[in-house]
């Protein structure tokens, strides 16, 4: 009983064992199955330079997908992770471009501003006790129009700080391995993972979160103060947000104010795409940052095979709920 | 409907040849694990009240299950008017014009008392296309001109009171022709006045050849409405009497039966320092002016109807419930407890009798549950997860318990209910909590692991931790209880020595609602 591995009890954490290995196993394989389809079926996909434009393109759905898998774990839903990394990056811009400070400021600018906004969320949530679902819209809209108001409706630029655009376009990899140009975003998607995993694991805050969402009231009469954490997973959401916001403005050079709504919906679909549970409880970090990449070759490779934008955007919509029922069965069975 | 309404359909039942709306004969019912009904027997007369009596468990909502088709019987006989008859299921029951008002109302509160009642038989027009609200609403009139009562068709049935949704409920049931109506609990919820308008309303059913089951607990219901009372025990039907002539007393000694279980008894303690002092404790109309004191190593018992308000009790000193005033003294000194997390900190700690709900996490695993109160004592850096430490904690809490399970890995819903109760017991000790309240410790969990339960109990009293039972099942507070306070409708009516007590006193005390009380405005 004392020297069990850690490995035997994760399953305990994500559901049954075997639903768990198979869902991320159908997850996993679904992405296998496109990567091969589009590997034959369009010329162009398997190039390096396309491979590095779906990691890019992954990096930053992928990090919201983190970001809303703690809160739905948590039992709650996020729809402000669009809005509110926007809302980071421009508050980075109002620090380096109009005020000129260095380039670590406008980093912990984007952090803080971030947690704060999630704190904010979660404070609504959980004193106020106003659902997640409503508290979150609220917060989307809120963010959205103090980030056009702070930007006064014009993109911020990064002109005077030149290593901004290191953060997510540099290749720390192609100093390794000259040949391959990864891009810095794509491993801050990884670490961001790695660490989202740790936290979820292996932290009271983790398994306080699956408690939470697992059931909040035996939690509560088991005199785990759950407003506390509540809150704490909310903002720690909002702060990976912040990271997300960086991502995104380093790669475009510039704080978008206009842009973010839309992005929640992409977040939340990679995060029950890769198998975690709407209603609370469940759910892994690899599954998300699968589902991220499920979506991501999706677009990419319906896009170099000439499919219509507009057809793109349907059989997303198809595999969203097609991953979502096969996932629901397969529980149903065990 | 308007003329073919609810009192034709009874006046023919009056017709029926030995006058009997109802009999049952030698209903069988077995559950898994249990046997519900024993040969249980019971006849309904048309234009009578037939009160159906008995503890918690002696099987009179089993019986009406089978009686409204619910559950189907493993043999026996029903017969209707005279007629056998069997009952698939609700609907076959109510066609046959047997109709249940449960305690809890099944209302849709958005929808109107007309929709409520014609809810799924809307009458139509056009084709059938549309509904015919106007008939719905002069019909639903109709009915509720016959009650004598004055209900608006039209009103939105959320914003009725608990007595006006009961009387769309009984409404709703004549609206099938009814000619039997089984009532449980029906005044649970009503103040005085309002219980005074029911029973005019059920004087009135009578008087219109409407046969009447009233289940109930409170005996000067029974005297007041009442025209015969049948008494349930574990499964049995012990007798039938006439309600009047038969004094309570012998119908609470019919409902407890022979004292097998006296047999045991707690040894009596005194000299324990004070654990717990409760005073004053008030909530709504749901705990009024409670107080108690707990000493270490003491077993207190709990005893009262369902809903004479002793889990709120257990959940206000807990900190789940807001309170409107009292005192709470831990160990001597006064303490606010606003939350269950400054419960815990004072070392009480509350087991609920709905374990799945409120005591566990099912879907993680043992070694998690019973550490959950205690996990930030299991972090490195008050921050990370030493699963190793925690395993092997609730390893030895699970071998200490003789909790069976395969590993501390297992997920506690795959465990029975005896398992998961030591689960949730674990947890406590686990977080030191020497004030412990168990809200009906073997609800669901079978006789062989009562027994071991009520082994731990009282090991955990005898290592000087202060105990609250409570419990609807009087065998097993006075096998536990060092001293039983009773409860009724909010109030301690009484205490008793656990060694003196016996069921027909608890059961006197448990059914002494407050008569001197001023009755209240509502």
């Amino acid at each position: 009983m004392t020297n069990i591995p850690f490995e035997q009890a994760a399953p305990s954490r994500s559901g049954l064992f075997t639903v768990a290995a198979l869902q991320k196993a159908v997850a996993f394989v679904v992405l296998i199955a496109l990567i091969a389809y589009f590997g034959v079926a369009a010329p162009n996909f398997l190039t390096q330079l396309n491979i590095v434009g779906i990691l890019q393109a992954t990096a930053v759905n992928g990090v919201l997908g983190v970001a809303c898998t703690f809160v739905i774990i948590s039992g709650g839903i996020d729809l402000s992770v669009g809005t509110l990394m926007t809302f980071a990056a421009v508050m980075c811009g109002v620090v380096l471009t109009n005020w000129g400070l260095p380039m670590i400021f406008g980093v912990v600018a984007a952090l803080v501003s971030g947690a704060l906004s999630g704190a904010v969320s979660g404070i609504i949530i959980a004193k106020l006790r106003v659902p997640p679902f409503i508290a979150t819209l609220g917060m989307m809209l809120l963010l959205k129009g103090l980030a056009l108001v702070i930007a006064q409706d014009k993109p911020i630029y990064f002109n005077d700080t030149p290593n901004f655009s290191v953060i997510s376009n540099d290749s720390l990899v192609s100093y390794l391995l000259p040949s391959f140009e990864v891009p810095n975003g794509v491993l801050i998607l990884f670490a961001v993972a790695i660490a989202a995993s740790i936290v979820l694991n292996k932290t009271l805050l983790g398994r306080y979160i699956f408690a939470l969402g697992s059931n909040e009231e035996a939690a509560r009469l088991s005199g785990v103060n759950v407003d506390f954490w509540k809150i704490l997973t909310y903002a720690l959401g909002g702060m990976i947000c912040g990271i997300a916001g960086l991502i995104i403005a380093s790669r475009l050079n510039s704080a978008q104010p206009a842009l973010g709504q839309g992005y929640e919906l992409e977040a939340i679909a990679a995060t029950v795409i890769g198998g975690t549970s709407l209603s609370g409880g469940r759910g892994t970090m690899l599954g998300t940052i699968i589902g991220a990449f499920i979506m991501s070759v999706l677009t990419n490779g319906l896009r170099i095979m000439g499919v219509a934008q507009e057809w793109q955007i349907v059989v997303t919509g198809v595999i969203i709920i097609a991953a979502v029922y096969v996932d629901m069965r397969l529980r149903q069975r065990n | 409907m308007a003329e073919a309404g609810p009192y034709k359909a009874a006046t023919d039942a009056r017709s029926a040849p030995d006058g009997l709306l109802v009999e049952m004969r030698a209903i069988e019912k077995h559950f898994p694990g249990v046997r519900a009904l024993r040969g249980a027997r019971f006849d309904l007369r048309a234009g009578e009240v037939h009160a159906l009596m008995g503890e918690n468990g002696a099987g009179k909502s089993t019986l009406m299950k089978v009686l409204t088709g619910v559950n189907q019987p493993d043999s026996g006989e029903i017969l209707v008017e005279g007629r056998p008859v069997t009952l698939p299921g609700p609907r076959a029951a109510q066609n046959l014009g047997v109709s249940i008002i449960h305690q809890e109302l099944h209302l849709m509160s958005h929808l109107t008392a007309a929709q409520n009642i014609f809810i799924g038989r809307e009458p139509r027009r056009v084709f059938g296309w549309f509904t015919d609200d106007d008939k719905a609403n002069a019909d639903a009139a109709a009915l509720f001109k016959r009650m004598k009562i004055d209900i608006d068709p039209r009103g939105e049935v959320g914003h009725m009171t608990v007595a006006r949704q009961q009387l769309v409920e009984i409404a709703k049931a004549l609206s099938f022709d009814a000619k039997v109506l089984i009532m449980d609990e029906p005044t649970s919820a009503l103040n005085d006045t309002e219980v005074d308008h029911l029973f005019a309303i059920i004087e009135d059913l009578k008087a219109h050849g409407v046969g009447i089951v009233y289940i109930t607990h409170k005996m000067d219901e029974v005297k007041r409405i009442a025209d015969r009372v049948t008494v349930m025990r574990d499964g049995e039907t012990i007798d039938t009497l006439p309600a009047a002539g038969t004094p309570i007393s012998q119908i609470i000694s019919l409902m407890v039966g022979r004292d097998l279980a006296d047999a045991t008894r707690a040894a009596p303690r005194s000299g324990g320092e004070e654990a717990l002092r409760v005073v004053g404790l008030n909530r709504g109309a749901a705990i009024r002016d409670v107080g108690f004191s707990l000493r270490k190593g003491e077993i207190l018992g709990f005893a009262g109807l369902m809903g004479a308000g002793r889990t709120e009790v257990a959940r206000a000193i807990f900190g789940a419930d807001p309170i409107d005033s009292g005192e709470i003294f831990i160990r001597g000194r006064k303490q606010r407890i606003a939350t269950p997390s400054d419960a815990v900190r004072h070392g009480l700690a509350y087991l609920s009798e709905d374990r799945k709900r409120y005591g566990l996490v099912t879907p993680m695993s043992v070694s998690d549950n019973v550490t959950m109160a205690s996990w930030p004592r299991f972090t490195g850096a008050r921050m990370f997860m030493r699963d190793g430490a925690l395993r092997k904690t609730a390893g030895e809490y699970v071998n200490l318990l003789k909790v069976k399970t395969p590993s501390v890995d297992q997920e506690t819903r795959l465990l029975s209910g005896g398992n998961q109760q030591k689960v949730v017991i674990a947890k406590w000790l686990l977080r030191d909590c020497d004030i412990l309240f168990f809200d009906e410790p073997t609800r669901g969990i079978d006789v062989g692991a009562k027994a071991e339960i009520y082994k731990l109990l009282q090991g955990l009293a005898d290592q000087g931790k202060a105990i609250v039972v409570i419990s609807s099942e009087l065998p097993e507070v006075l096998r536990l209880s060092h001293r039983i306070v009773v409860m009724c409708e909010g109030r301690i009516t009484g205490e008793l020595d656990g060694l003196t007590a016996t069921q027909e006193s608890i059961m006197t005390l448990a059914t002494q609602r407050p008569a001197a009380e001023p009755i209240e405005a509502q």
